[in-house]
């Protein structure tokens, strides 16, 4: 599977939407549906419980800074009242100075306590965010592998990633937004009711109706969201296959009925493209509509209500700006109110990762012991991954102490599923397996796996220079034993024609070779250096001179261990003291190569089929 | 963007004059508004006004509301009908661009960049189309008028609303030129997390059996610390951001009161109320002017990626592909099933190491021929020049007599079923994946697809998924990697080729299927000629032909026992997979 598959593996190419954002900007796009909202919800606050103070200190100062906004429109409306008094007599420019000074201080003030809360949700979302990332991390390491077989490893990236940074930007922004607009929209309600009833009145209503119709156009634009973003999975879905194949599309001349599909996708696509577009540019001109609609409304409801004496013409300039205040949160509030939902359905995701059955702890009293002799006992041991499905009946086997166990069958047969009980990656369903008489299930994991050293058929080398890799997580290592374990398996030339040498980055740019990358596994598992191996050869891609330098590794790294070899060369299988014959996941036969040739049984017709000249 | 610009049709260029037009319309009627609403003021202020006559300005400042949005939502319709409409157009010419490319382009700009540059460089282009029409052109528009309107009355206020933008500009200045380099870097740091997070995930085995959960744990904690202080400092400068730009705007609405109080009182009696009307309208218009810029850079915030999306999109649809067609259609009739190389060598665009060098041979009609050699020794170069995937660099392939580089394209793949090293499906069911291209032109003929499934061996799943009419998923995700390879091979096999081509298909068998699968080919394809590249000896022992490649040279050619006995290239390779005896030595 190529990386690029890997980094989409989990979704859909429906859910993958297109950077930007596709048709948002400010449209209310249907978030996906979390389960429990409430639930959620309050897992995410206790989660950030600690933070409580400083957030109710944040609330208050929101609060705060929107309601010295709000008295702003009042005090022009005062400044506006002295210079309407003075129109004829002269203008108190002193008085209007001094309220003007006083309303300046107080947009100031009500700024800097905004400031304040914005810095403060910063801080608090990136902690949370942070914390949340380090628990699914951890959180990873005390999972039982069978978690990670039965999860896509883009699913497990995309929480820790994506939904974490979707609930960091609503912590830091929405939540924020939402106090300050819900703050803003009821306290002009107040402010424009101590003002004047009526006008208020007049106000909200003609604010609402245009409301009410905006959420009408929502409503039914809601489907071509839907089917705007379907079709441009399917494209992407199509353009991504038809690219990826482009080979075997030439090789079978079958352009033209890609091109038939992509013209018909794209055409569908254009037609729901323009519409959800359409609907989002809508949002636009539609709150433009709702403010200017409030400013007419007040305007001349004002002037009647003005020549009528009812109120002075100043309280006409403070309900201009009211309005203006009262219709901004109303749309940010029903955006914010979307970004909630994706935000909870991030953070269902996050905690079900959180909140996962964990590996049973280990069992005390059994403590290290010195150093294992290295044999090994199958009891009857019964195992399936899943619980109804039982795949290893019933396993007996003995291996003695330095002896080398073959595992061989056809692809698919299950021969992992033994290294992941030798492990104990996987619980065993029934029986045990001992090492020198110890139950491993007796053992703490840790133990059991400084039992192993263990060579796998991917080659895992992760981001570092060649030393790190070989030295890996064990201490006290010295440069000498490096060394001398690639010296032992023939590495060492290479490493020093090398840039760095020893410490030079591995990085993307693959500079070993698969073989190379495999012979430096096995020095890493020299240096480990512990009594039983768990080996799996390697079948291709490898070109031949490496090929006999890591089969010559291999040997090296088998000497004086009990070893279990996924094998595929027949000289191991030949020289094993016992092979185990696996099919469909369960272990069928048992014996050494002549034993099991001779009873002719799943592993004669497999020898035969692979060596007989057809 | 000046590349994208000259694909306008002369009906886009239209739609896009008629949007400038109704966009002026717009703003002269948003700014009619507070005209009116001077007016209004002055008939309430001065004694004796009627009511009557402020029922009438309200009439018609309704009107320039309902006008004003109803010019808005044809400006937004058409905008949104023309983004769509270029970006199909766009898409449809991207896609034919790539379809003709060869591999050599396609390596060039690599499968997954083309995917992006077909879909999200699109959608970046189609969005800006759309909200440019929409807001680029008005805001300058609004701004710039409302300015004009201010100016003609006071300089005073002109210089407060200038003093106004100009600190907002200077706010989103320089929050911005702290905080975008810091929300750039979050991708890559993001990245970084994802490369931790996977490697972790990968090697989750391995990490284990070392007990290097903490070595793991300790080198997230790096690359989380990292990305939280980044975010950190970027989200606490854009802190600055909502408070600057309510504290600017609040400001401007006082300053203009506050001034107003000076200019009217110095004002001559008579223009007293009408420079107090003035007032109260400007501080409308002064809003306008700051939205507009608001919203002016928006679009310069969005500018930058949209540049590189088109310049990504112009990269592709400027690429002239290299292969050109040739005339033949048709071969000699009595010459089928032949592959010649004549002195072929060849090195990838760019390389200064050739793979192949001075490689000849011949394949007759109905032989099998097989390649082996380690990893970079040419074998699959070699084979992909057959179906003229690559040119050579020098010599000549031939197929059936005649130049590949002669033939049409599609005559020449006509001629070849080819399998692929990495199998590839694609979405539809079991029987479009078999009769697929233009195989399956005609009438789809279901016995045809029967016997190649059954010859790949391919029966058994493909009854246990329900037949020939089973849903296979985008690029074959919902059957195994061995099962994809043998509906694979039963595509090439439906073909009914001449020549079968095999790109090391037979690796992600497993030796019995493998070796069941090439005894049922063999007696079924007789007069089909075979090139087989394979890793595995036993897949090959038996071709007519064995070419054994070293870095690019052809070492040895042959039979097997031929090659065992005079090719230590051969030999080697030979005994690293199995021993003597099973070798017969």
């Amino acid at each position: 599977m190529s990386d690029r598959e890997k980094e989409h593996e989990g979704r859909s190419p429906a859910q993958r939407r297109p950077a930007g954002g596709g048709p948002g900007r400010g449209m209310p796009v249907m978030g996906e549906k979390p389960r429990d909202f409430k639930k959620s919800w309050s897992r995410l606050a206790r989660y950030s419980g600690r933070y409580l103070p400083v957030f109710v200190i944040a609330v208050l100062c929101a609060v705060g800074g929107t309601a010295l906004t709000l008295i702003g429109p009042d005090m022009i409306k005062d400044v506006t009242g002295v210079i309407l008094d003075g129109l004829a007599s002269g203008i108190d420019t002193a008085a209007v100075t001094d309220k003007c000074l006083t309303l300046l201080t107080m947009y100031i003030c009500g700024s800097a306590l905004i400031f304040v809360q914005s810095r403060i949700m910063a801080n608090v979302s990136q902690g949370i965010c942070r914390r949340l990332r380090s628990d699914i991390s951890s959180k990873l390491n005390r999972l039982p592998l069978r978690y990670f077989d039965s999860t896509t490893h883009g699913n497990t990236i995309s929480r820790v990633t994506n939904d974490t940074d979707t609930i960091g930007m609503t912590l830091n922004q929405s939540l924020g937004q939402l106090i300050t607009s819900v703050t803003m929209f009821l306290g002009s309600i107040v402010m424009m009711f101590i003002e004047n009833a009526t006008l208020a009145a007049i106000a909200v209503a003609s604010t609402l109706i245009g409301f009410a119709f905006m959420s009408v156009i929502i409503k039914r634009s809601q489907k071509y969201f839907g089917s705007n973003q379907k079709y441009l999975g399917a494209m992407n879905g199509h353009i991504e296959e038809i690219y990826t194949g482009h080979n075997i599309v030439k090789a079978y001349n079958a352009e033209r009925a890609a091109k038939e599909r992509f013209d018909d996708l794209n055409k569908k696509l254009c037609d729901s493209n323009w519409r959800s577009q359409f609907l989002s540019g809508l949002m636009m001109p539609l709150m433009g509509f709702i403010g200017n609609f409030g400013y007419v409304a007040v305007c001349v409801a004002g002037a009647l209500l003005a020549m009528n004496e009812s109120i002075k013409f100043e309280v006409i300039v403070a309900f201009i700006l009211y309005v203006r205040l009262f219709t901004q949160p109303l749309a940010q509030i029903a955006q914010t109110a979307t970004t909630m939902q994706s935000t909870v359905a991030a953070s269902e995701r996050v905690f079900e990762l959180i909140d996962e059955e964990e590996m049973a702890p280990d069992a005390e009293g059994v403590g290290k012991r010195g150093k294992a002799r290295g044999e090994v006992r199958f009891e009857s041991v019964r195992f399936g991954y899943e619980p109804d499905r039982v795949i290893i009946k019933d396993l007996n086997a003995h291996i003695e102490a330095g002896q080398k166990v073959a595992i061989v069958g056809p692809t698919g047969a299950g021969k992992t599923t033994i290294v992941n009980l030798l492990m104990r990656f996987y619980e065993l369903d029934g029986g045990v397996i001992t090492v020198d008489g110890v139950p491993t299930s007796e053992m703490a994991r840790r133990d059991v796996h400084d039992l192993f050293c263990m060579v796998l058929q991917d080659t895992w080398l992760f981001e570092g220079t060649i030393m790190e890799n070989i030295i890996y997580s064990k201490r006290g290592v010295t440069e000498e034993q490096v060394v001398a374990a690639c010296k032992a398996v023939g590495l060492d030339h290479f490493i020093r024609t090398l840039p760095g040498g020893y410490e030079t980055q591995l990085g993307d740019s693959a500079n070993l070779s698969a073989g190379q990358r495999q012979l430096v596994t096995i020095a890493r598992a020299m240096i480990e250096d512990a009594p039983l191996l768990i080996l799996d050869e390697a079948t291709s891609s490898v070109d031949t001179r490496t090929e006999i330098l890591v089969q010559n590794a291999m040997d090296k790294l088998t000497r004086g261990k009990t070893s279990f070899v996924i094998a595929h060369r027949l000289s191991t299988i030949r020289n094993a003291d016992v092979i185990l014959v696996m099919r469909d996941g369960d272990i069928v036969e048992s014996g050494n190569h002549s034993e099991l040739l001779a009873a002719g049984g799943f592993y004669a017709q497999l020898y035969n089929s692979q060596f007989e000249n057809s | 963007m000046l590349s994208i610009s000259r694909r306008l049709t002369r009906r886009d260029v239209a739609v896009v004059a008629v949007c400038l037009a109704f966009t002026v319309a717009q703003t002269w009627l948003d700014l009619k508004l507070p005209d009116y609403m001077s007016e209004i003021t002055n008939l309430v202020q001065t004694p004796g006004g009627a009511m009557g006559d402020i029922w009438a300005a309200g009439v018609k400042m309704l009107a320039c509301t309902l006008a004003s949005a109803a010019t808005a939502v044809a400006v937004g319709f058409m905008g949104a009908r023309l983004a769509a409409s270029f970006a199909r157009r766009l898409r449809a010419d991207m896609f034919a661009r790539v379809e003709e490319f060869s591999m050599e382009e396609l390596s060039g700009f690599s499968t997954a960049s083309l995917i992006t540059r077909t879909t999200n460089d699109v959608t970046q282009v189609q969005m800006l189309i759309a909200m440019g029409l929409q807001v680029a052109v008005k805001a300058p528009i609004m701004a710039v008028w409302a300015l004009a309107k201010i100016s003609a009355r006071s300089w005073e206020w002109l210089a407060l609303t200038g003093g106004a933008v100009a600190s907002l500009v200077i706010i989103i200045a320089c929050v911005m030129s702290y905080a975008l380099p810091r929300f750039r870097r979050v991708q890559t740091l993001t990245d970084n997390l994802t490369r931790v997070t996977r490697e972790n995930l990968t090697g989750m085995r391995v990490v284990r059996a070392y007990n290097a959960e903490e070595y793991q744990e300790r080198k997230f904690e790096r690359a989380n610390e990292e990305l939280t202080g980044n975010n950190l400092s970027a989200h606490k400068a854009m802190a600055v951001f909502n408070p600057g730009m309510r504290l600017v705007m609040s400001g401007l609405t006082l300053g203009i009161y506050w001034i107003g109080a000076f200019i009217i009182k110095a004002a001559p009696a008579a223009e007293k109320l009408d420079m107090f009307s003035n007032m109260i309208v400007f501080s409308s218009y002064a809003t306008q002017v700051l939205m507009s810029f608001m919203m002016l850079t928006m679009i310069f915030v969005m500018g930058p990626r949209v540049a590189v999306s088109v310049r990504r999109i112009h990269e592709v649809l400027s690429t002239e592909p290299k292969l050109r067609d040739g005339g033949v259609t048709s071969s000699p009739d009595d010459v089928k099933g032949v592959v010649e190389f004549e002195n072929v060598s060849f090195k990838y665009p760019g390389a200064e190491d050739y793979v192949l060098r001075d490689v000849s041979f011949t394949a007759k009609r109905g032989e099998t021929v097989a390649f082996i050699g380690s990893t970079g020794s040419g074998k699959s170069t070699l084979i992909n020049l057959v179906p003229r995937f690559y040119d050579v660099t020098d010599g000549r392939v031939l197929v059936d007599g005649v130049d590949v580089r002669d033939y049409t394209q599609e005559a020449l793949r006509k001629k070849i079923g080819y399998v692929p090293q990495r199998a590839v499906l694609f979405t539809g069911d079991i029987s479009e994946n078999v009769a697929f291209g233009d195989s399956a032109d005609g009438d789809a003929n279901p016995d045809g697809i029967a016997r190649a499934v059954r010859i790949a061996q391919a029966d058994d799943f493909v009854g246990g998924m329900g037949g020939y009419s089973a849903a296979v998923s985008q690029g074959g995700a919902n059957v195994s990697g061995g099962q994809k390879q043998r509906l694979s091979i039963a595509r090439a096999i439906y073909r009914d080729p001449e020549i079968l081509v095999f790109d090391d298909s037979f690796s992600a068998l497993d030796y019995k299927t493998d070796r069941e699968l090439r005894a049922e080919l063999k007696k079924e394809t007789r007069g089909v000629t075979s090139l087989i590249v394979a890793q595995r000896i036993g897949t090959i022992r038996d071709a007519d032909r064995i070419i054994v490649l070293d870095e690019g040279l052809l070492v040895g050619c042959g039979t097997h026992d031929e090659m065992m006995r005079d090719c230590e290239v051969y030999r080697e390779i030979a005994y690293s997979q199995l021993s003597r005896e099973e070798l017969g030595v």
